[in-house]
């Protein structure tokens, strides 16, 4: 059967819509404690979809752009079939929403509690998390510049920047709450330096990555340290730079929350998560990790394209062309 | 090797020059009379009226600046004292030791590790040997991953507490899932490191599954593990500091932390974090020197 689907792009997706749409009625319809039958039902639909998603994964893709869809189209399939599972299993055996709620209660919250997520995102995401992510990885970014050109800093602060990336720098919550007050520039201050570091370490390797033959063809061009370093060694710096915004921007988004624990205004993603589970309304936490998760990946995403449009001439990029 | 270097010893003053000691040394030191510096202004808010009744000069200034009992920005030597305090003179078993809390959150710390790095190799092991695993187990590690953990480790806290999971195990379960990833994608891609022309090799003579597994792949991916613990033992100390924020602040460097804040105890919070470093950068060290130890039985150059 697994041959048969190799061959016939139709025939996968076919059995992908098909069980896929049965999936999505019987978690529609599923009630509390459904008979045996169903779970049989489900496994086999799971399994359906499983092999359709494996078999569309192998399929041969003639064109960029089908090349293109199927690859977005992979994932895709498996995240809404992990949500599909998530509301049967919660819906049909039961599991009370102060444990898990189920996907389509968390859709509910979402749309009733609009406004409240968005004053949340609002000051957590396009305030605290961009802005100290903007200063952190700038400053980080100039330190690294100044090691650079000063090989006695260099040796001096990379070391403790190594020391300082791998501590558990969460903790200067507190002390940046108590300096910055409750509001969103505390958050911000504890996200700057926790960006600080990794681009600083990374923008060092970085700045040091260009090859010897073409420091030396700049060198015989009569080429001064400013022309070296803007025309060579930055562009040749960008893949650890993006790399380093890349963990920053993961890193800002937890910094972010966790910092929020520790004292804010009444408004904030941490704020609303702590103060939610409290009241054992994790409807509204889960609403508020799809927000989160949302913010993140598109975040994420759209640093990724920035790096491509960047960094076109490396080759983990150049490879992609010929496939 | 060995002739040239001991040929051309280093003095000391060129080992001071030329590597990182001197330099290290001389930010740190600069980072200390910031410090001291910034103390100054930064406690400007509570200190003043004090300055003005103590004469208003210079060294009344620094005196007053430097030894406030709640300062904005607390002097070296005010959390080292309190480092102090709590540290060797207070018994370790008591609530109002650092090392008590300390050896709390080292305890989740190090239990979680242990758990994540175990799963985590197994998750390995599985997925290089049963091809259907690789491709239905990686989305699921992978997805795993896109759950702000940290972000949600009260409710998860919450969770855990009302089916009666209570104390150190839910802490460690944090930690856990924090760390199994590192170790599984590190060991994925230990593990699949040797040759085909060494695989090809144990197939000529005839190994067992089980044999390529203890002979070659395991011992070609002992340094990609150790890269992975490091990272993973690093995260288990952060996820369980932060498990500890919503435990209602009973024990800890999370507790600690949170108290401190509560109750504007500056230098206690400056001690945890000074404690919560010494850790990390011990835990992180202590497995970098196993590393070595085993990278020597092992015969690698390290």
């Amino acid at each position: 059967m697994i041959g048969i689907l190799r061959r016939n792009p139709f025939a996968v997706i076919a059995m992908l819509l098909v069980s896929g749409a049965l999936l999505w009625m019987m978690a529609h319809s599923v009630t509390a404690k459904p008979g045996l039958l169903f779970w049989i039902g489900v496994l086999l639909l799971w399994a359906a979809v499983w092999i359709g998603n494996d078999a569309l994964s192998g399929l041969a893709a003639p064109s960029p752009l089908s090349l293109r869809v199927r690859n977005l189209a992979v994932p895709v399939i498996f995240g809404l079939t992990v949500l599909l599972l998530w509301q049967l299993a919660v819906k049909g055996l039961g599991i009370s929403p102060v444990f898990l709620p189920a996907p389509s209660d968390i859709r509910v919250r979402f749309t009733t509690s609009f406004a409240t997520l968005k004053a949340d995102f609002i000051q957590t995401f396009l305030r605290a998390v961009l802005a100290g992510w903007a200063i952190g990885s700038l400053a980080g970014f100039l330190v690294a510049i100044l090691c650079d050109a000063w090989g006695f800093l260099r040796r001096g602060l990379l070391p403790l920047g190594n020391l300082f990336a791998a501590l558990p720098i969460v903790g200067v919550a507190p002390i940046m709450v108590m300096w910055f007050g409750f509001d969103w520039q505390s958050k911000a201050a504890v996200v700057t330096i926790m960006t600080f570091f990794p681009m600083l370490v990374n923008a060092v390797t970085g700045l040091q990555a260009s090859g010897h033959l073409e420091r030396d063809l700049m060198r015989s061009y009569g080429a001064s340290y400013l022309d070296t370093l803007i025309k060579l060694r930055l562009p040749a710096a960008m893949p650890f730079i993006f790399n380093a915004l890349k963990i920053n921007s993961t890193l800002a988004l937890i910094g972010a929350i966790v910092a929020e624990f520790f004292g804010t205004p009444i408004v904030g993603m941490g704020f609303r998560i702590s103060t939610e589970v409290g009241r054992l309304g994790l409807d509204m936490v889960w609403a508020e990790i799809a927000v989160a998760a949302i913010a993140g990946s598109a975040f994420y995403g759209l640093i990724a394209l920035v790096e491509r449009a960047v960094t076109f001439w490396h080759p983990s990029y150049r490879s992609q062309k010929g496939q | 090797m060995t002739l040239a270097a001991t040929a051309s010893r280093p003095t000391l003053a060129s080992v001071l020059a030329s590597g990182s000691v001197l330099p290290v040394a001389i930010i740190v030191l600069t980072t200390i009379l910031i410090w001291y510096a910034a103390a100054v202004p930064m406690n400007k808010v509570l200190t003043q009226p004090l300055i003005d009744a103590a004469g208003g000069g210079f060294y009344d200034t620094l005196s007053v600046s430097w030894s406030l009992p709640r300062p904005v920005l607390p002097a070296p030597h005010q959390v080292l004292a309190e480092l102090w305090n709590t540290v060797f003179t207070v018994e370790p078993w008591r609530p109002r030791s650092l090392l008590y809390h300390c050896w709390v959150t080292l305890s989740s710390t190090l239990l979680g590790f242990g758990l994540g790095a175990l799963l985590g190799i197994g998750l390995a092991i599985a997925i290089v040997h049963v091809k259907a695993l690789n491709r239905s187990l990686m989305p699921w590690i992978i997805a795993s991953q896109t759950i702000p953990i940290l972000a949600i480790a009260p409710m998860i806290i919450v969770v855990l507490g009302s089916i009666g999971l209570t104390g150190l195990l839910p802490k460690s379960l944090i930690s856990m899932y924090l760390c199994f990833f590192p170790v599984t994608i590190g060991m994925v891609k230990g593990l699949t490191s040797p040759d085909p022309m060494q695989l090809d090799l144990m197939r000529t003579y005839h190994a067992s599954t089980s044999q390529v597994l203890w002979k070659l792949r395991w011992p070609s991916a002992v340094p990609f593990l150790f890269t992975s613990l490091k990272v993973a033992i690093a995260i288990a100390l952060v996820g369980a500091i932060v498990a500890e924020l919503p435990t209602g602040a009973q024990a800890g460097i999370g507790a600690r932390l949170l108290n401190g804040s509560y109750y504007g105890q500056t230098q206690q919070i400056w001690a945890a974090l000074i404690a919560a470093a010494v850790m990390s950068s011990g835990l992180v060290w202590l497995v970098g020197f196993i590393e070595r130890q085993a990278a020597r039985a092992m015969g690698t150059k390290s």
